[in-house]
């Protein structure tokens, strides 16, 4: 952060006596070339130290194979055993379709949540409902998810209220189930799906949906015709987003999941820190990417949305 | 009413918290003509019409389209369109299947579709434009897509909010011609709402003015514009003097009106005055004459001297300002097409006068706390 600051300071410095000149004289084309570079050096930087090469390392890493002590050769094996061993790619499969399933609820809670936001109640009562949905991400993940436990527990709340009703004879265990699992994958995402939906909805215009009502549209022609359309970019990046984020989460799935939950990042974590075989967690690792560039892709085909035009929007 | 009259408003009255919008309204718009509904903003008309199209119920009374009470129908179910103020074409359609949406709707068959709306498109001289998307078109394309996009539906009534509000000069003027010969072509009953006096009156066969949630007039432009019934009227259509002032005795038609700074002229009288009222009088600039030296005034008409404020020159409709010589008082005159007073020069001393029998005088309106 510093070092940003620092940065910005000299760019600041830098194109002050250009900005200050007076007459025609143009501050020259250099200086505001070396001000840009100097304005994104931070995030190239990040990029390349955090994100770059980590990933070069670990594909390095994928790609070989231990034969004996301190002795490796370059191989494919890693990701051999990923097709050979049923349980790597069942798990697999598993997490993409819960993932998907997840996104899918998500949206369907989000988007009425959404459009009373940015539709009925707008204004203060708008920003309130929208502080009210962003209350519990000031909290932990990990305590969110823990209250979850406390709820869902077998000497938890919820069970211990179903006796009491007489809907069950003795308490059940509400967790380490799929549903479980779903209900803690949508808590944790709703916001990243709410915040591209409200501001996509908010971006339309009201006359457009009275046009059509006028038009002799009803409710449902209204929403697929034009609400649907024009929110479209931002439905799709917060699916993105929120697909990405139930994709690689770790905490979620394995605390309300417990060993049931056979989550893909749970496969890695093992590989690396129990098993210490940091080559079959590299290779799974770049499944898993691997994986998320895939449907994301096909996603983005499937809806007929480009991925620039989705960005931009939102 | 009349048997033929394709919207019937009956006391319809809208509140909104202890604010009355439209109060106990009634009119009727005959078929196949042009009625507009003039008024400044925060008069009521967008209530009005946001009734007619059935986005918001009355508080009571009664709205009649096509003889049929409008009545608990939703605006998805009325034979009614309305082009509105910012257009709303929808952007995420070509032009064609904004034409086609409401075809659409009503589960008309693509082919079918497609043959009305490009028909349609011909019609308003928009041929071949059916695959455009809408960000392509000018201003004044939008709107004939906008309207098209209406009266394919073919409604009894289509209502028009303000649609060339957004406008600039050159294509408003455009495209009040377009909109009446349209409206001729098509034969369709259209209900206009503007604040735009120039287009109401060019536009439309009936013009109800409306101040405060009702009508203070309803007629031909020509009665509005000659026959004014109210002073606000008087005073929101065409140019005007307006002269207030105490009435003094009653002559025929017409009375004599002294300002409080003793200015007198005489006007014709409208409503019930006796001497002594408080009165408010309406010149309009084109009928006065305007003269360099007395005796070139038109006989038998009482003239009054003046000095020259401002020469408003604007084509056709110029005018001068000036002032009346002793009161001070501004008065607005157009000047004559002649080219006669193109050399008047600031502070030169002229003559004027008017025909008291086409001046109007009213009763001045009790002080009003007047509504922004």
């Amino acid at each position: 952060m510093a070092d940003a600051a620092a940065t910005e300071h000299a760019a600041t410095e830098h194109a002050a006596p250009g900005l200050a000149a007076p007459g025609p004289v143009a501050p020259s084309r250099w200086s505001g070339r070396i001000a840009l570079w100097l304005l994104l050096a931070p995030a190239l930087l990040w990029l390349l130290a955090l994100i770059v090469l980590p990933h070069v390392e670990l594909a390095l890493l994928s790609f070989r194979e231990r034969v004996g002590p301190r002795q490796y050769v370059a191989s494919l094996a890693q990701y051999r055993t990923f097709f050979d061993e049923p349980l790597y790619w069942h798990v697999f499969i598993r997490t993409a379709w819960m993932s998907i399933l997840s996104t899918l609820l998500t949206l369907l809670l989000a988007f009425p949540t959404a459009w009373v936001i940015a539709k009925i109640a707008r204004g203060r009562a708008g920003a309130l409902l929208f502080a009210v949905c962003l209350i519990p991400f000031w909290v932990s993940e990990t305590v969110r998810t823990l209250g979850w436990i406390i709820l869902l527990r077998e000497s938890g709340v919820l069970p211990a209220l179903l006796v009491k009703l007489g809907i069950t004879a003795v308490p059940v265990e509400l967790l380490y189930r799929d549903a479980t699992i779903l209900v803690g994958l949508v808590y944790t995402s709703m916001l990243f799906m709410l915040v591209p939906l409200v501001s996509s909805l908010e971006s339309l215009d009201d006359s457009l949906i009275e046009a059509a009502y006028d038009l002799g549209a009803g409710g449902f022609a209204i929403l697929r015709t034009i609400v649907i359309p024009h929110a479209a970019p931002g439905i799709t990046a917060g699916c993105i987003i929120v697909f990405m984020l139930t994709l690689g989460n770790y905490l979620t799935p394995t605390l309300l999941g417990g060993k049931n939950s056979a989550w893909f990042t749970e496969q890695i974590y093992t590989q690396f820190i129990t098993r210490f075989n940091w080559e079959q967690g590299a290779a799974l690792g770049f499944l898993l990417l691997a994986l998320s560039t895939g449907l994301v892709v096909s996603g983005l085909r499937l809806t007929g949305q480009r991925f620039g035009d989705v960005m931009r929007r939102t | 009413m009349n048997a033929a009259a394709d919207l019937v408003a009956d006391a319809v009255v809208k509140r909104f918290d202890d604010h009355v919008a439209v109060d106990s309204l009634s009119f009727s718009v005959a078929r196949g003509s042009f009625f507009s509904i003039l008024g400044p903003s925060g008069c009521g008309k967008t209530t009005l019409l946001r009734m007619i199209a059935g986005f918001i119920a009355p508080d009571g009374g009664e709205i009649a389209i096509g003889g049929a009470s409008m009545r608990g129908i939703a605006p998805n179910r009325r034979p009614v369109n309305m082009v509105f103020q910012q257009l709303a074409l929808f952007p995420m359609m070509t032009v064609g299947e904004n034409v086609a949406f409401g075809l659409a709707r009503r589960g008309m068959p693509r082919g079918e579709r497609r043959r009305r709306s490009e028909a349609m498109l011909e019609r308003v001289g928009l041929g071949g434009a059916a695959h455009k998307r809408v960000d392509e078109l000018s201003g004044g394309q939008r709107q004939r897509v906008a309207i098209a996009r209406s009266l394919v539906l073919e409604p009894t009534l289509l209502l028009l909010d303000e649609p060339l509000g957004a406008l600039d000069l050159k294509l408003r003027e455009h495209m009040k011609i377009e909109l009446k010969q349209l409206q001729a072509a098509f034969g369709t009953t259209f209900v206009y709402i503007t604040h735009d006096q120039s287009e109401a009156l060019v536009l439309s066969d009936h013009v109800g003015v409306m101040n405060r949630g009702r009508f203070e007039q309803l007629g031909t432009p020509q009665d509005l514009y000659y026959r004014p019934q109210t002073p606000f009227v008087a005073g929101f259509v065409g140019a005007n003097n307006r002269i207030e002032g105490i009435a003094a005795r009653p002559d025929g038609a017409l009375i004599e009106v002294t300002t409080p700074d003793g200015w007198m002229i005489r006007a014709r009288r409208e409503g019930s005055i006796g001497a002594g009222d408080a009165v408010e009088a309406f010149v309009r600039p084109e009928i006065a004459t305007l003269a360099r030296r007395e005796p070139d005034l038109p006989h038998g008409q009482p003239p009054h001297a003046g000095e020259v404020q401002s020469v408003l020159f604007d084509g056709a409709n110029s005018a001068v300002l000036l002032v009346e010589a002793r009161t001070r008082r501004e008065f607005r005159i157009a000047l004559p097409q002649t080219g006669q007073f193109a050399d008047l020069k600031p502070q030169e001393r002229v003559w004027f006068c008017f025909d008291p029998g086409r001046a109007t005088c009213f009763p001045a309106r009790q002080a009003q706390g007047r509504r922004g």
